[in-house]
């Protein structure tokens, strides 16, 4: 099967220190990956150079089997046109109501008129279990939950067929933290989207991932199936997913 | 180590530095006037930052002309009355703020007003990855948010200006008919003796380039802070200072473009 996304040789550097150092990775059509790696592994700079946010200074990033650092700027867009991101605080635009966020992207592609994007946006808040009067409120009025509730709505708005999510569960209790996984799996599904989430926590990582893959040192340690995250046998998962204070992971930082 | 070959690296670093900061810069400042002019464009974007350039600095800019237009009568009193050049008072205040008080006192409280709040509100909109969203959303953060700014900018300050220089003259006129004792009628006909178009319309060209200079540091600044509060909170001070110089400097170029022959 062509992968989805297929990532080449991956390498960002930030002054003298490399961040990516050659990273390869695959994700197939429909499936869940979740990247997992310790704080300042460049996992979001992995996101933000396949989304274009960041250069990176080599390698390849496959869309669809179209070089995205190759195409034109234009073609580069249109295939980025495809992805829906959920930022790790929300990113909520907080001079716009919450209506406004959610048809934000339809409204730039001139997706949808701008007198029919108020009930668009209550029909996809309602997607993700926020009640129509919440569509006039301003971010800043909101709950942490419920603004990340309002950002995944943003996101899958204008049903993409690739998803990002940063951090989706950081800042929220246990029990939001697994409804906002359960509704980024069911939105994922539904739309048949391929994914790719970065998190530090595990629980998050098994119940929204179909695989996993390990960032460690700028380069891709582990790939699995994400129900092993916890079983697995590399030292460096084990070591991080159990969050073990003796490791290759703690020696690494003493250099 | 070799303190001779430390200089000279650091002031190569120096300028190196500076080289970039003046690319990014110019690129910022092109890149930004030219989304005034290629779609898409945001006219709601267009009309909320007229709003708070135009609209919300008009008390400030007004009592700042009005009271500069006082003071400015006088002292040119206390001091023309010294050569029994009293009749030229009325002619000084208004050329004075016409020409050069009304475009630069309103430049610098619009700077230190709405400079800093732009600055502080795409600081923020940086550091909480709201300018990142924007690009993930199909739009490009240069004409959503500089352009307008940018466009606002121009058109806000010489509707300004005019106010401040009607006000700046009033202000004058008050202070020289009620505490100084003038004839009404006969400051009113000096105030407009030696007032020509050249005078207004030149303050008005210097308002059009201020408001530009004031939108383009709030944004810069803002659009490229980095860190937290921290950051948001320099970007915003060098956003005031640097509007509020180039102001400056930029009054003289013009008047030397302006006025001298």
């Amino acid at each position: 099967m062509t992968p989805k996304i297929k990532i080449r040789g991956l390498k960002k550097s930030f002054g003298a220190k490399k961040v990516l150092d050659g990273v390869d990775l695959d994700v197939f059509p429909g499936t869940a990956m979740v990247v997992i790696g310790g704080s300042g592994t460049g996992k979001s700079v992995l996101i933000k150079s396949i989304i274009g946010l960041i250069t990176p200074d080599a390698g390849s990033i496959e869309i669809d089997g179209e070089d995205v650092l190759k195409v034109s700027r234009s073609r580069a867009k249109e295939l980025r046109a495809q992805i829906g991101m959920l930022f790790q605080n929300g990113a909520l635009f907080d001079s716009l109501p919450v209506w406004e966020n959610v048809a934000f992207g339809l409204l730039a592609e001139n997706k949808i008129r701008r007198r029919d994007a108020r009930g668009k946006a209550v029909e996809v808040l309602a997607q993700v279990g926020l009640a129509p009067n919440v569509a006039d409120l301003s971010p800043s009025e909101l709950s942490g939950g419920m603004q990340k509730r309002v950002a995944l709505a943003r996101a899958i708005a204008s049903s993409p067929s690739i998803m990002f999510f940063d951090e989706p569960t950081t800042g929220l209790d246990p029990i939001m933290g697994a409804v906002i996984d359960g509704l980024i799996v069911d939105c994922v599904k539904r739309l048949g989207s391929t994914s790719i989430a970065i998190t530090h926590d595990m629980a998050s990582a098994v119940r929204i991932g179909d695989t996993a893959a390990m960032l460690y040192e700028g380069k891709i340690a582990w790939t699995g199936p994400a129900q092993n995250l916890l079983a697995s046998d590399n030292i460096v998962v084990d070591q991080f997913t159990h969050g073990r204070r003796q490791g290759p992971i703690q020696m690494a930082l003493r250099k | 180590m070799n303190p001779i070959l430390d200089l000279i690296a650091g002031i190569g670093a120096a300028v190196l530095n500076t080289l970039g900061f003046i690319g990014e810069f110019s690129i910022f400042a092109a890149t930004g006037l030219a989304g005034i002019f290629a779609p898409p464009y945001y006219p709601r974007m267009v009309g909320r930052s007229l709003m708070e350039i135009g609209f919300f600095s008009l008390p400030v800019v007004s009592l700042t002309a009005l009271f500069t237009g006082m003071v400015l009568a006088l002292q040119s009193y206390t001091g023309f009355s010294r050569f029994n050049a009293e009749s030229a008072i009325a002619s000084i205040v208004v050329l004075s703020v016409t020409r050069e008080l009304g475009p630069v006192l309103a430049g610098l409280m619009v700077s230190g007003r709405a400079g800093a709040a732009m600055a502080a509100e795409l600081g923020t909109m940086r550091v909480t990855d709201q300018i990142d969203a924007l690009q993930t959303l199909s739009t490009d953060p240069m004409k959503y948010l500089v352009a307008p700014r940018l466009l606002a900018g121009i058109i806000a300050m010489p509707l300004l200006v005019v106010v401040a220089d009607i006000l700046g003259v009033m202000g004058g006129y008050l202070v020289s008919t009620i505490k100084l004792g003038f004839n009404p009628t006969t400051y009113l006909i000096n105030t407009f003796a030696h007032l020509r178009a050249d005078d207004v319309i030149s303050g008005l060209i210097k308002a059009c380039a201020f408001g530009f200079i004031i939108a383009l540091m709030g944004c810069f600044h803002g659009y490229r802070s980095k860190g937290g509060a921290q950051g948001v909170g320099a970007a915003t001070t060098s956003a005031v200072v640097s509007a509020s110089i180039l102001i400056l400097a930029s009054d003289y170029v013009l008047t030397q473009l302006l006025f001298t022959k």
